[in-house]
Parts: C-alpha cells; structure tokens; sequence
C-alpha cells in the first residue's frame, strides 16, 4: 500500500520545527530516520497531513560528553552511534543494544532518538534508556522539559510527550568506568523484535554494587523497570550476589503478554533463566578481570 | 500536498524531478527514473528487496522518501555491472554459487553485499551474513547465498562446494 497525501517541511532549526509542531495541532508527525514511521505511513496505519523531517537539523546529531554525563542527539544514526568512541567508552551496553536494533540496512538510517521516542515494548533501545536511568530532553514553543526514561513511557508506542513537543536529546549519567554491563536478547531471527530482553549496568564501589539499573524489553506493554531487582543488588558485595535469587525477583516486576510469538508463561519462563545466566555471567567477567 | 523539485544522481547520472511528498525513493527510482531493478516486495521495510545504496551504504528504499534524497548519490542494480557487461564481484559470485533463483530478491541482496564490500574492502563472513539477515528470499534456501557471501569474505577465492554444513 502507498501513504495517503501528506505535506512535507524540513526544517534547519530546533524552533522551526517546533513552530511548525505547535501550528499543527496534533496533525503532524516527526519524521527521524523514518525506518518505524515509514511503514506505518505506507500501511496508513499513521495517516498525518505533514511530515517534519528533521533529517537537516544539525544540532540534533552527534554524541558529546557534557556535564558528567554523555549527550546523545537524537537524529545520531544508529550506525554512527555504534561507530562512536565515547559510547564505546562510557556506555558500552547501549552500543551492544544498537547493534541488536533492526537490520544493517535499516540501522543505515533508522536513529537512536526515533527508536527511543517510539517506545516500542520490544525494543532494545527503550529499555536500555530506561536501565540507565536516561533523561529525554524536550522541546516545544511553550519551553523546555527533562524527563526521566522511567516516566516516558505510558504504554505500546505511547509516551508522555505533547503534540507540540519535539525530542531535543537523551542524555545519560555517568556510569563509571569499570561498571558491569548486562545484556541479553533472546529473538527468533537476528532483526526480529525481542521475544525477550534484558539490559542493564551495575556500577561498583570497593567490591559492591554502587549503583544498580536493570530494564527488561519484550516483557510488558512498555519497557519494564526492574526494581525490585536493583533494590535487592544495591549494596551488596558482588561475590555474594545470588543471580537465581535476582532473577526471581525481577520477574515479579514485568507484565509479559501472549502473542503468535510466545506465551506469557514462556516468557517468564525464559525472561529468569536468561537474567540469572546473563547476570552470572556478567559477574564472573568481573571475577576474571 | 506538495509536490518538491528534487535532484538526484543515479547511477551516475543527474536527474530532476518534481515529486509528491508521499513518493518512497523506491517507487521513484522505478516509476519516474526508470530503474526496475529496484524490486518491491513489501513495501514496509521487512523484505529487503528494493535496497539500494544512497552516498554508498545500504538502505530500504521504500522506507525512505524520494524527496528525502535530495542531493544524494543514489546506486541501483543497473549501476553495478561495467559497461561492457562484465559483472560486479558480488552478481559474479552470486550467479557461481547459484545464489538466485527466481531473482526477485537479488537486486537488494546485490546492493547490500556491494556497499559492504566497498566499505570494508574485504569484509568478514560475520558482517556480510549479518547486513544479509536483513533479506528475505524464498527460492533459494539461502545456501547459494551464503556460498557467494563466503566467497566474498574469504581471503582465497573460495572452491565452490556442493554441500554445506552451516
């Protein structure tokens, strides 16, 4: 199927855009690497009256350190971002969840700030913004606001965001150097949507857990915070963390849903077996090194 | 509705157009410039087969907009053999290792292997089976294929094999 008419701005500047969001009145879609929007489009399941592409806005691209924290735009491609070596340095796991995103033709163009404002359930890169307690920066005419990643998201494809408001960055806090990275998807094909996911990073501190952020994707209507989980790790020294005994009580912390995939019960079932193997595992890296 | 004057170069060529907003670069490389060795399968970014290179990587034709590609440098199928005939490396090896069947796919799988080859000169059999993951294709099995991939990748030409254990 072909989209229906739609106009087309591509705006240079963060206020034009705004501008232009703020005139539509809910009529306009934000157009980013287009990889999710454009299907949607051509399946008219999205059918707006205009497009803001803000493919031209240069100042929503590129990955910088600031304040302590790393600042990532939100038009950076996701084939940039795997390429850069600040993420690589400060936030290891976000570019391992980048690379699960999608296919290498899609990664071309799709960016970090689309798949992080989408909010699909499944994806690698919500969750990730979630676990690593990520701050999405927001535009419109009427100013500015920060939002935490843990309150972004209000369910399938659903956010907090306004008509009018535009994503301007995602920026994450420092985990410092040395942190544990968590990571494991389990999906039918590679490309395919999560069937189950976890991401996350410890930060430690004289041999115990500093600071904990764990998110599961694939396993409830939006990513899925788990925080009893990082309650339960917080503080401990990490060669007494009990792996079986985290993973039971991160599951109590997702809504899995039957689908043509799996069943709620498979998810579960599997969601704790790869959160105890992958949270071993990452512990005993730690052990080695 | 707008309409947009765009300006492209395929295959080498510059081309100018006026084109609606809702136009995907892949109708447009077909219906308007021409080039019908962009193959549309699924028209939503799932199959593959209208990849084509924009400024030299690999992208879904379909979930871009023609408009979109304004200025860019846009390769098709048609843009890979010289011009006496003599076949790209990646159709070369995909004919050899009878990588196609119906060749309903094989536009974008040519195109995808091609921009990794250009980029990595040599590229692993890792990320070649990776960017091909992003294909569907119901003729072959995939073997063929994934014979022409290895042959890419290796630092060897490759013998080709009748088996295959992967």
């Amino acid at each position: 199927m072909k989209p229906a008419p739609f106009d087309y701005v591509a705006p240079a500047t963060i206020d034009e855009a705004c501008a232009v969001l703020a005139e539509a009145h809910g009529g306009a879609a934000v157009l980013a690497g287009g990889q999710t929007l454009m299907p949607l489009l051509n399946l008219r399941m999205s059918q707006p009256f205009i497009l803001v592409d803000i493919g031209k806005i240069a100042e929503l691209k590129g990955i910088s350190r600031a304040n302590g924290g790393t600042h990532v735009g939100p038009m950076t491609r996701q084939c940039d971002a795997i390429e850069s070596k600040i993420l690589a340095q400060d936030l290891p796991v976000l570019v391992q969840a980048i690379r699960h995103v999608g296919h290498h033709q899609t990664r071309n163009r799709g960016t970090v700030g689309g798949s992080i404002t989408l909010g699909e359930p499944a994806a690698e890169l919500p969750a990730t913004a979630v676990a690593l307690k990520a701050t999405i920066e927001v535009r419109s005419i009427r100013g500015t606001r920060q939002i935490p990643a843990a309150e972004f998201y209000i369910g399938p494809y659903m956010n907090v965001l306004e008509e009018d408001e535009l994503v301007t960055g995602i920026r994450f806090p420092e985990w410092s150097s040395g942190h544990i990275t968590v990571f494991h998807e389990l999906a039918q094909r590679p490309g395919d949507f999560a069937l189950v996911g976890i991401v996350g990073a410890l930060a430690v501190d004289s041999g115990r857990v500093a600071r904990a952020g764990l998110a599961w994707f694939g396993m409830g209507p939006t990513p899925m915070r788990a925080t009893a989980a990082e309650q339960m790790l917080l503080g401990q020294p990490l060669h007494e963390i009990d792996p079986q005994a985290v993973a039971e009580s991160a599951i109590a912390d997702t809504a899995p849903f039957d689908d043509q995939q799996a069943s709620a019960e498979y998810r579960r079932t599997v969601g704790m077996r790869i959160f105890a193997r992958t949270l071993r595992e990452a512990l005993r890296t730690r052990e080695v090194a | 509705m707008s309409k947009h004057t765009i300006e492209m170069t395929i295959n080498g060529r510059r081309h100018t157009a006026d084109v609606e907003s809702r136009v995907s670069l892949s109708d447009f490389l077909r219906e308007d410039a021409g080039y019908t060795g962009v193959h549309i399968g699924c028209d939503h970014g799932v199959c593959g087969a209208c990849t084509v290179m924009v400024n030299g990587e690999a992208v879904r034709g379909c979930l871009m907009l023609a408009v979109q590609a304004d200025g860019a440098r846009v390769t098709t199928v048609e843009g890979l053999a010289a011009p006496d005939g003599t076949l790209h490396p990646v159709q070369a090896a995909l004919r050899d290792e009878h990588g196609l069947q119906c060749g309903f796919c094989t536009p974008g799988i040519v195109m995808t292997m091609a921009a990794l080859s250009a980029r990595e000169k040599r590229p692993t059999e890792e990320q070649l089976l990776n960017a091909l993951s992003g294909h569907l294709c119901r003729c072959t099995g995939y073997q063929g294929i994934r014979r022409a991939a290895r042959k890419l990748a290796s630092p060897e030409p490759a013998e080709s094999t009748g088996g295959d254990s992967v």
